[in-house]
């Protein structure tokens, strides 16, 4: 029984069936990687786990409990934090605040109307805001305006605040994507840390096989809305089937 | 000091300086001068620019933190003038518990357009604020007359209960709103040489009304509340995707607002019990919206000095009459007076707003930050006189 069990999982828009029958389980402290052509159903299919969408057959559940009706902020309460394709931070806010935000959030819950308290006398919040940005190697930019950083900061800081709440289950949707080539190796080198040294499960959507290969223990490859196969990075590389799909070569060569 | 920082806390002294002397720095002008219609320390205008500085101080918690631009403001201060000069004809002439009230009212009032309206965002939640507010307007004017006293207002009279102290009332005079017996209209005119400073007690308890509302504003800007506020104005979709629930967050955040409204409202009826439907038409909504905008959105002094300054316009520059044009250029060349005077009279007396139009595009364009915007490239001018080695720092962002 993994961590995160999606049964059955169909979700069609108009004409398209986008997902059909996808069973996949992540087992708990792995990294695991769903990885398909474009059009394959990656996006939809974690927009179900996160309550973007509802699946309309089949079940999502999180440590045994359904995330399926939930609202996306109840599913992050739960435990999973996401990580966008373009890093979604607080442009407007210093990074310290942005920091400070997925702290309350886990301490505090998911509304708490505190509007005579002073955020900056908040010792608690504040320690660990600090240490979760020393954690990062971000601590020189504290002061910074968040948006004015470079793309892999943003990043950097985006999975800092996913991981100031302590998930259980970390999800990322192509986090390399539009990097340059050294903000893509630092990503990796982080989230290999992360897997490492963490008590956490990370589930990736990616297109670039590098990262792919570099990071997961398991690999699932999505065609068409359904699971292909699912195998370690070793055998999925030389997998035929894999190949014809992915790679758009025919199998007769 | 007060739970502030050092810098909030200069701020909130400026600003009590300000209220406290402002009978003094709007009169600069001696009274017999050609320049004293600029004097504006008179009560009635020093009132106002406490009330609608309290006005635009609160809705400015709502759109300088969240960015959600309510187009229907007008409707909450409407509701608390209201209930104010009900509660002045029921319970008791004194302004208290008029005050009181009057910001519960708006408040509830609040929470039930706040819990439709803010099921949209953007343009569509202005325009849901707006048909709120003109419903409201429509039910002042014209539905529940017997409740608002229809388009001659609700006031005062002689045969209002006042259950509390309705025998204190002096025969045949309508008891005028007072604090514990001092009249609100109560004024001590103290003169100094040509100089003459008009001093209100209810322009002080407005003033001490808005110091208290300036103070909490600065409260809920720097708590987590206010953090999360902006944070809903950046990135809405982060924030939900942190475990957090906008949507109270985003209803606390307009009843605040609404509540600071009724607060204003209440006052105008504690200063002249007096409330018409007038207020909570459009107009009223999209006034605090310039306000804010011309002092700078998100500033924490820039709704008062907003409010000042249309207040000043309003009733100042409308006051400037074509004698007064002809006295000014009365040196120059008869025709080339005519001319001068023809070319500007269009902007002054009932042309205020057409001078507020051209003050309101060049802040705009110039200062999108607003006059707060304005003050600090002054003041940044005069920092880089003084020390050419400091312009290097960074500027700190709008306060």
């Amino acid at each position: 029984m993994g961590i995160l069990e999606i049964k059955n999982v169909g979700k069609r828009f108009g004409g398209l069936q986008a997902l059909s029958d996808v069973n996949l389980s992540v087992a708990e402290g792995s990294v695991h990687a769903i990885i398909g052509p474009n059009g394959a159903g990656k996006s939809t299919l974690l927009n179900c786990l996160v309550g973007k969408l509802i699946p309309d057959t089949g079940s999502v559940t999180f440590e045994g409990q359904s995330v399926l009706g939930r609202k996306p902020y109840e599913i992050n309460q739960m435990g999973i934090s996401r990580v966008f394709q373009t890093p979604e931070i607080f442009g407007d806010l210093s990074v310290m605040e942005n920091m400070m935000i997925p702290c309350f959030a886990k301490r505090d819950g998911a509304f708490e109307l505190n509007a005579y308290g002073s955020m900056m006398k908040d010792k608690e919040i504040i320690e660990r805001a600090e240490h979760m940005l020393d954690d990062m190697n971000m601590a020189d930019k504290r002061d910074m305006h968040a948006a004015s950083m470079s793309r892999g900061d943003k990043r950097r800081l985006e999975i800092g605040m996913c991981l100031a709440q302590e998930p259980r289950l970390l999800l990322l949707d192509e986090p390399t994507a539009g990097m340059a080539r050294a903000d893509t190796n630092n990503t990796i080198d982080l989230l290999k840390h992360i897997s490492a040294t963490r008590p956490i499960t990370i589930a990736i959507i990616e297109h670039d096989m590098h990262v792919v290969f570099s990071l997961a223990e398991r690999i699932t490859v999505l065609a068409q809305g359904t699971p292909l196969v699912e195998d370690t990075p070793d055998n999925i590389k030389g997998h035929p089937k894999v190949r014809e799909a992915y790679l758009g070569e025919s199998s007769g060569h | 000091m007060l739970g502030l920082n050092a810098k909030d806390f200069r701020l909130l002294l400026l600003v009590t300086i300000l209220v406290v002397f402002a009978p003094v720095f709007l009169n600069p002008f001696p009274v017999d001068s050609a320049m004293a219609q600029f004097n504006a320390g008179y009560p009635d205008l020093m009132q106002r620019f406490v009330i609608f500085g309290i006005f635009a101080i609160g809705f400015n918690i709502l759109f300088g933190l969240t960015g959600y631009l309510s187009f229907g403001h007008a409707a909450f201060l409407g509701t608390g003038s209201y209930a104010a000069v009900w509660m002045l004809k029921l319970l008791t002439i004194n302004v208290l518990p008029a005050i009181l009230v009057s910001t519960i009212v708006a408040g509830l009032f609040a929470l039930l357009i706040g819990f439709v309206s803010l099921r949209r965002s953007g343009i569509y939640f202005s325009i849901l604020t707006l048909a709120f507010a003109q419903m409201a307007f429509a039910l002042a004017a014209s539905v529940l007359t017997s409740l608002t006293g229809g388009e001659t207002g609700l006031q005062t009279a002689l045969s209002d209960p006042r259950i509390l102290d309705g025998a204190a009332a002096v025969a045949g005079n309508i008891p005028a709103p007072s604090l514990f017996g001092y009249e609100m209209r109560a004024t001590t005119t103290m003169r100094f040489g040509d100089w003459a400073f008009t001093l209100n007690l209810g322009y002080y308890l407005a003033g001490a009304f808005m110091l208290a509302a300036f103070y909490l504003s600065i409260r809920i800007t720097r708590s987590p509340f206010g953090m999360m506020l902006r944070a809903i104005k950046s990135n809405q979709q982060r924030l939900n995707y942190t475990g957090l629930n906008t949507k109270p967050y985003m209803l606390a955040c307009f009843v605040i607002s609404g509540m600071y409204a009724g607060l204003a409202g209440g006052l105008m009826a504690a200063m002249d019990p007096l409330a018409g439907a007038e207020r909570m038409f459009w107009t009223a909504s999209g006034e605090v919206v310039v306000m804010t905008i011309l002092g700078g959105v998100g500033t924490l002094i820039g709704p008062v000095l907003g409010a000042g300054l249309i207040k000043y316009m309003e009733n100042i520059v409308s006051k400037i009459n074509e004698a007064t044009l002809h006295s000014w250029f009365a040196f120059l060349p008869d025709g080339m007076e005519d001319a001068v005077v023809a070319l500007i009279y269009p902007f002054i007396g009932k042309g205020w707003n057409l001078t507020l139009g051209i003050v309101f595009m060049l802040v705009v364009i110039f200062l999108p930050g607003g006059l707060v915007q304005g003050g600090q490239k002054i003041a940044g001018l005069f920092r880089r006189k003084k020390s050419a080695e400091a312009s290097t720092k960074a500027q700190t962002p709008a306060e």
